[in-house]
């Protein structure tokens, strides 16, 4: 994975000192909270319904055993020994001090870690297919892309203080397993006549008007992707709306001109960036990608696996992926057992995992948008003893993409945007399907819940989503069907009138009844609505 | 009102700045105001005849003006170059990036804050309009 130089090292130094004289001066009063809060944001610190949370960047969503332990200090010498991961492929800690977080973002420094634009009107974390560099379907690995990007990004000048969020994912492989389209940016590497380039689509994004992005341009080439992406920035900065907050982001710029005229003015500007001189050399993609050079796999690896212990089977077939080396697997640890928070996991769970990347998995792991956590790289032969370490630890839950790894915004329960709980409608619904079987049965099926508009928790893009929303001053709960942030990606549709809390989990049951009564052979949920449409769910809700 | 920041040799110019439309509208004015939703590119045919350019920042927040500036100093704009209105001490460094070379901020910006902000990155990422050498260019020479 990519390691910092002197220059690297330098920047994030740098910032570590700027945010503790930016702290200094918001508490001797010099800058009132109005001045102080565009320049803790794009430091990841937000002001929760508790005390301040802070959101550590994991770019793309690699990181290493040393920085993984480094997560687990922090949760344990400044937060209440646990660390939340989000969709957003980071991590964050709910109970921050202010006075503490200069010291946070120092120990982060030391392993090559930081909180930059993991909040704010800027270009954040760039995010990325948690299967990266060990995926058998990936023209290439997706992260010296998006490493080039998050360099390109960082500070910078220009787009620091844009109409909205930015957000950017790269992907290399026709299954989608990042929501690639439904990010501002999205680029998908692809190869033509054996080059390597990128199709871009902008204008995607949740929030309370979900858009999947359009394509904007079919093919771009690594030394045309910085000049080309900041074409596409430009003309937001300059064009995108900033008279009303909710209709900020790129993907309103985008509906209300056009993906035509927004491309049409994306290649003028390009004429005149790519000027400019601002790609680097190949030297330096090469430089990049050198970092992501395969592991040393063992060429002689064996395939064969002991399945005689049935709960390690199930966990195998589950979390388990192929890997595109014989003799190795992509594990993935959810952090969903039923009855745990989604995506929570304890100081003493992450430096479980931590060690077994090392030990395991050539020393790297992945947070995905699922959040969930990854072993990328583990020999066939080591999964019984890294499955065992994983139950001993409470990490064994197999129910990867089933309908308890359910994505959950943090909700009302700590954020100040939220209308209604997340957490515990999550923890309910698992507490339903926790049988093993029935949800085996059920097969894939993502479920998807956010406490407010914001749609923070993907809602949009559940085959079965939910969103909680404030009515008359009572939490409400309602239901989507359809949506899907994979490479099949559509928005969820409302079936109708909302739930209380109890109601949204009956409800959520009586629909999976439907499917298991319509569905045909090899049907996942999804397939079902989409062939049979809303109606039988809706008499089944509501009839 | 704060102190105007210069970091040009020359003098500061002194005629005030005329708005785009009165400055379009066949002047012979050599100072021109740009609004956040004005397009600076309506300038570029009449830059030699422009000695100050002022880019208003009424809140920020609006971060149009630093893209106004881009385009400016692309297009080869030499003159003065000023950010007018909610500039605050942590934006300069942003700004000085993005071509401007003159200051003129609504409240009072101390000075020895200032000056750390705008020592403190020894570094940059990417190229921008400063002529600083972004890390890649270091990299490779």
């Amino acid at each position: 994975m990519y390691q910092y130089d002197k220059y690297d090292q330098s920047i994030v130094d740098a910032r570590v000192e700027e945010f503790r004289d930016q702290v200094k001066r918001r508490l001797a009063g010099e800058i009132t909270e109005d001045q102080f809060k565009p320049l803790r944001l794009m430091n990841g610190l937000y002001l929760q319904l508790h005390a301040y949370m802070l959101r550590v960047a994991v770019p793309y969503g690699t990181l290493s055993g040393p920085q993984m332990h480094m997560l687990a200090h922090i949760a344990r010498k400044y937060d209440r020994g646990y660390g939340h991961f989000t969709t957003r492929q980071n991590i964050q800690y709910n109970w921050i001090k202010l006075d503490e977080c200069p010291d946070i973002l120092a120990e982060l420094a030391t392993v090559e870690m930081h909180a930059i634009q993991t909040s704010g009107n800027c270009i954040r974390n760039i995010s990325s297919d948690q299967y990266a560099g060990a995926a058998a379907d990936e023209v290439a690995d997706p992260r010296p892309w998006a490493e080039l990007l998050r360099q390109w990004s960082t500070f910078h000048p220009e787009f620091t203080y844009l109409p909205r969020k930015f957000k950017i994912a790269v992907i290399a492989a026709d299954e989608d397993r990042a929501a690639m389209r439904l990010h501002d940016i999205g680029i998908q590497l692809v190869k033509k006549d054996g080059v390597l380039g990128g199709r871009i689509f902008v204008g995607g994004g949740m929030g309370r008007t979900p858009m999947i992005a359009p394509e904007i341009k079919n093919f771009v080439t690594a030394d045309d992707l910085l000049s080309y992406v900041e074409a596409c920035l430009r003309v937001y900065n300059r064009y995108g709306r900033r008279d009303n907050i909710y209709k900020a982001r790129i993907k309103i710029l985008i509906h209300e001109i056009g993906a035509d005229e927004y491309r049409r003015q994306v290649e003028e500007e390009f004429v005149a960036v790519k000027a400019l001189g601002i790609d680097p050399p190949q030297a330096e993609f090469d430089r990049i990608t050198a970092f992501f050079a395969p592991p040393a796999f063992d060429a002689g690896a064996s395939d064969a696996i002991d399945r005689t212990d049935p709960d390690f089977a199930v966990w195998l077939d589950q979390n388990v992926k192929p890997h595109k080396q014989p003799g190795y697997a992509i594990v993935n640890i959810s952090l969903k057992k039923t009855g745990d928070i989604p995506g929570d996991a304890s100081a003493d769970q992450i430096d479980v995992m931590a060690d077994l990347a090392t030990k395991y998995s050539f020393d790297e792991l992945r947070v995905t948008h699922a959040q969930n956590i990854v072993l990328p790289h583990v020999a066939v032969r080591d999964l019984p003893e890294v499955w065992r370490t994983l139950d001993a630890a409470g990490l064994a839950a197999a129910n990867l993409d089933l309908i308890t790894d359910i994505i959950a915004c943090p909700g009302l329960d700590y954020c100040s945007l939220a209308n209604a709980r997340s957490i515990p409608v999550a923890q309910k619904i698992a507490s339903r399907f926790a049988d093993q079987g029935r949800q085996r049965d059920l097969g894939e099926l993502k479920l998807k819940i956010s406490g407010c508009i914001n749609a923070c928790g993907h809602h949009h893009a559940g085959h079965i989503g939910i969103l909680g929303v404030d009515k008359k001053g009572t939490e409400n709960y309602q239901l989507l069907l359809g949506g899907s942030g994979a490479e099949d990606a559509s928005l969820g549709k409302i079936t109708g009138p909302g739930f209380d809390e109890d109601g949204i989990v009956d409800a959520v049951e009586k629909v999976t009844n439907v499917y298991l009564g319509v569905r045909a052979d090899g049907e996942r949920f999804l397939d079902t609505y989409r062939r049979v449409g809303m109606e039988p769910f809706k008499e089944a809700l509501y009839g | 009102m704060g102190d105007l920041l210069r970091y040009r040799d020359d003098a500061a110019h002194e005629e005030p700045a005329v708005t785009l439309d009165a400055f379009l509208g066949a002047s012979n004015a050599t100072a021109v105001r740009i609004e956040p939703g004005e397009d600076a590119r309506a300038l570029l045919p009449h830059l030699d005849r422009i000695a100050l350019v002022e880019v208003a920042f009424p809140a920020y927040r609006d971060g149009r003006g630093y893209s106004t500036a881009r385009v400016l100093r692309e297009a080869g704009y030499t003159g003065e170059l000023r950010a007018e209105g909610d500039v605050l001490v942590d934006q300069v460094p942003l700004m000085r990036r993005c071509g401007f070379d003159s200051f003129a901020p609504r409240a009072e910006i101390d000075s020895a804050t200032l000056k750390a902000s705008l020592e403190r990155y020894e570094f940059v990422y990417q190229g921008a309009a400063d002529g600083a050498v972004p890390v890649w260019k270091l990299r490779h020479g």
